[in-house]
């Protein structure tokens, strides 16, 4: 058998973290070959080193057998590798031909674009692979799943005969899934190797013919599907040794004091991205939200913080119903939010800290008094915040931009502790930070809940979840599915819910 | 500090004094080889300039320039790019000359009523793009480009023929304009305040009172931005919209708003104008709306800013009418310098800009090595 793909010890440092620690992968020539691993386990960074985006700081590419050092895509698709791409990258004014011979044009003379060659081309492509597609679509009336088919041609056209496909089915309904596998297996049965990158264990095992594991940068391991159940790729995914802190002495109360009751928001396609959803929080108590991201978490918060209208249902912050409420006016009742994306949602990064310090709450004191702002009370509280979160910067009137990510999120987190909120969001808040800035900002959390803070708290760090929650939730496809003690949950389990691989279990 | 505060006053004064010389430079350059002597062409325009008669040409050109260049710095810190200044200032000229005409108020009244119109007619035509941007998603250049077209080639050509003073215009018979407006409604020149300063103003010119109204326009300008919370929320908004929205700001509303303001002070431009002929005349002084918008870019959008780069265009066109009577050079020079001190100033600031990053961000990391338990 001969291997279209072969790596061996790549290893990727970025600054504070190891992305891929001495990976291993063999993928034979016509197989699909699935790689799996939670978010962060350095799944994006590999594909990036065999597209020729990044380079690797050591190991060896084999290609067919020929050692390669590969240094951007252009050499990678030269070499027969094709990438489609999780967002798509099309032109929605133009047509589906037009589209697929972008940067590759046929040309005639005096810099003529020869269509009828393309058009030809791409027939051929469609053709040879079963995909079918009307080369005179315009992209903008094509359905998500057509615009993936487009993509793949566009790859193909090109001559690829190694596909990546980076989380395909994150954007598909599950009839567009069903159509996306029947087209992998036409490209397989014509010759192409694919590599399939997801983490939806039960996709992976219906498609992949090899499968390998990745955590933490790290090569677990490589197996074939029959010999495996969604369980053990699980446990192989997240690990069973994570340690599980000690959350402390339960301080919930009875007292709700966020509800959220019969919640649905439709999304794209009419697709219900939140489901019927209803949870409570009570004051002192932190309710974690496990899950894959896509699931629908994101969509809820957004609901929850007033940036998004709920279709249907109802949310209740302090006795007070707050569903159609302003983003401002939630916040100024007492509800805090420590966003996902600092860079994007939290942070003013050419403004100073001290200006970063009031944002989400400029409308309180001492930030300001009426319609006027008060710099000293910002400056003040800034100052405040430095000091008692431990944001280390050399003052408070450089911009946020210069602070490492960890200092930016203590910011964050700063300041919505000392605004005192009733109910704090937490949405992933030590992704990405290193791991001193990250007990900070657990202990910040766990010394609040103790004041009585009622916290919701989505995260896909496991650890961090079991650690942290008095109550976890599971969120699957939009719904919640289980509800579980976190004193008697392992991370393996929490896992198999979370892929929906333990319901299925459960079903008779 | 003081030294640290000297460096910040050195690196942002560095970039507008870098843009001047290099500006001087090119211009230079491009006088030689055109063949004229360039220390004549500056001695010209510095010698005119330092005349009274002239200074006050200066302030009066620069009077309009400066609430252009606000009107643009508004929409620029919400990220909006108002190229209907232009439009919204032409339309409040003529609608207010009108109404100021019809009505008989006491004298602060009816100045207060014109100005009133000029700014509510400029902001509702501005806020109309907001409101289109926000509702049907229409990017606020188009529209704001078409809103000119639809006043200069169509509403103002139309009520210019409906207004005319007079009824039917005549090709021979004086004055081509809208009705006057009564003197009760013209605000007036400002000379015995500089005279305070100065000799007596010769040549029969007359500093615009309207430079009073400019100058408070700035001052509300500064304070709202930096004092307000409204002028935070439009900072922040406009320098990340989503931030901004987690952080309770509809960047709807704050759309909305911003250039509702920005036509607001769009429609002041025009009364310098009105307030110097009392009428609005058949071919009102152009383009200003479009000058408005470099000079905002040269002027950072800070009032301060703006009102300095106001100063350095107003100069220049003035300085081109020197030129051409002295014949020390062609008076399309200044253009060319104002097209180098535009380009060179934005070039300047980006650099500026990136040093300052890069030394707040080894600031910061050196605070990070020196503290204790950076070692985690």
């Amino acid at each position: 058998m001969t291997l279209a793909i072969e790596l061996t010890g790549i290893t990727k440092r970025f600054p504070g973290v190891v992305a891929n620690d001495d990976i291993n992968l063999a993928v034979a020539e016509g197989e699909i070959h699935a790689i799996c691993g939670e978010n962060g386990a350095g799944k994006s960074t590999l594909m990036k080193i065999l597209y020729g985006m990044q380079p690797p700081d050591s190991g060896t590419i084999k290609i067919h057998g020929e050692a390669v050092e590969l240094h951007s895509p252009a050499q990678a698709i030269d070499l027969g590798i094709g990438m489609v791409h999780q967002h798509f990258m099309l032109a929605d004014q133009l047509t589906v031909l037009e589209n697929v011979i972008l940067g590759a044009e046929p040309m005639r003379s005096f810099g003529r674009i020869d269509f009828d060659a393309g058009r030809e081309h791409l027939d051929e492509v469609g053709r040879a692979y079963g995909l079918d597609i009307n080369a005179d679509d315009l992209v903008e009336t094509l359905e998500i799943g057509e615009r993936q088919r487009v993509e793949i041609i566009k790859v193909l056209y090109r001559g690829a005969k190694i596909l990546i496909l980076d989380e395909p089915t994150a954007v598909l309904v599950p009839q567009e899934v069903d159509e996306l596998f029947r087209n992998i297996r036409e490209l397989k049965a014509s010759g192409a190797t694919i590599l399939f990158i997801d983490h939806k264990l039960d996709e992976v095992l219906e498609i992949a013919d090899t499968i390998t594991v990745l955590r933490q940068g790290q090569t677990v391991g490589t197996v074939k599907p029959e010999d495996v159940t969604a369980h053990d790729l699980a446990e192989m995914m997240i690990g069973s040794e994570l340690p599980v802190p000690d959350a402390g002495a339960s301080t919930v109360t009875s007292e709700v004091a966020l509800a959220v009751d019969g919640l649905r928001v439709i999304g794209e396609g009419d697709r219900a991205v939140v489901d019927d959803v209803s949870l409570s929080v009570h004051r002192g108590e932190i309710v974690g939200i496990a899950g894959v991201e896509g699931n629908g978490q994101a969509e809820l918060v957004n609901a929850i913080i007033g940036l998004d209208d709920p279709d249907e249902g109802t949310i209740t912050l302090l006795g007070r119903e707050i569903t159609r409420f302003s983003v401002r006016s939630r916040r100024e009742m007492g509800l805090g939010y420590v966003p996902q994306d600092r860079h994007r949602d939290g942070l003013l990064l050419g403004f100073t800290l001290w200006e970063n310090s009031a944002l989400g709450h400029q409308t309180e004191g001492p930030y300001s008094r009426g319609p006027w702002l008060s710099r000293a009370g910002m400056r003040d509280r800034a100052s405040r915040i430095k000091a008692d979160f431990d944001v280390r910067t050399p003052n408070i009137e450089v911009s946020a931009h210069a602070l490492s990510g960890g200092n930016q999120q203590k910011l964050i987190l700063g300041r919505e502790m000392v605004a005192g909120p009733a109910v704090l969001i937490a949405n992933h808040p030590t992704r990405g930070i290193d791991v001193g800035a990250q007990a900070a900002v657990w202990d910040d959390i766990r010394e609040a809940r103790a004041q009585g803070l009622a916290t919701l708290l989505v995260s896909a760090d496991l650890e961090e979840l079991i650690g942290l929650s008095d109550t976890i939730v599971v969120m699957l496809r939009g719904r919640l599915v289980a509800s579980l003690d976190p004193n008697e949950i392992t991370p393996r389990d929490l896992g198999a819910y979370m892929t929906g691989a333990a319901l299925e279990a459960e079903a008779p | 500090m003081t030294a640290r505060l000297t460096h910040r006053l050195m690196l942002s004064s560095a970039a507008p004094i870098a843009a001047v010389v290099i500006a001087v430079v090119l211009s230079s350059i491009v006088l030689l080889i055109s063949g004229s002597n360039p220390l004549a062409a500056y001695a010209d325009m510095v010698g005119h300039a330092s005349k009274l008669e002239t200074q006050v040409d200066i302030l009066n050109r620069a009077t309009p320039l400066y609430l252009s260049g606000v009107a643009a710095a508004i929409g620029f810190r919400m990220n909006l790019f108002n190229i209907g200044v232009e439009g919204q200032y032409l339309l409040a000229f003529i609608v207010s000359a009108h109404l100021g005409a019809q009505v008989e108020l006491p004298a602060v009244l009816h100045i207060a009523f014109i100005l009133v119109v000029a700014m509510a007619v400029g902001g509702a035509f501005s806020g109309a793009a907001g409101v289109l941007k926000v509702t049907r998603g229409v990017n606020e250049v188009i529209s704001t480009i078409m809103l000119n077209a639809v006043v200069i080639s169509g509403l103002s050509a139309w009520w210019i023929v409906e207004w005319q003073a007079g009824g039917e215009i005549s090709a021979t018979g004086g004055r081509v304009g809208t009705e006057p407006i009564a003197d009760s409604g013209i605000l007036p020149n400002i000379n015995s305040w500089l005279e305070l300063f100065t000799r007596e103003i010769g040549l029969g010119k007359k500093l615009t009172g309207m430079l009073v109204i400019a100058v408070a326009v700035g001052i509300v300008y500064h304070v709202m931005l930096n004092r307000t919370v409204f002028g935070f929320d439009l900072r922040a908004s406009g320098a990340n919209p989503t931030a901004s929205h987690v952080g309770g700001v509809s960047p709807k509303r704050m759309v909305v708003i911003a250039m509702a303001l920005s036509g607001a002070v769009a429609g002041l431009v025009g009364m310098t104008e009105l307030m110097n002929t009392g009428y609005y005349p058949s071919n009102p002084i152009s383009l200003l709306g479009f000058t408005g918008i470099a000079v905002a870019l040269l002027g950072r959008n800070n009032p301060a800013g703006v009102a300095v780069a106001a100063l350095i265009f107003a100069f220049l066109d003035v300085s081109s009418g020197i030129l051409q009577i002295s014949g020390a050079a062609s008076r399309e020079i200044v253009e060319i310098m104002k097209g180098v001190i535009i380009l060179t100033a934005v070039i300047a600031y980006e650099v500026v800009r990136r040093i300052r990053e890069r030394e707040e961000a080894a600031a910061a990391a050196a605070a990070m090595a020196t503290s204790p338990a950076a070692a985690l």
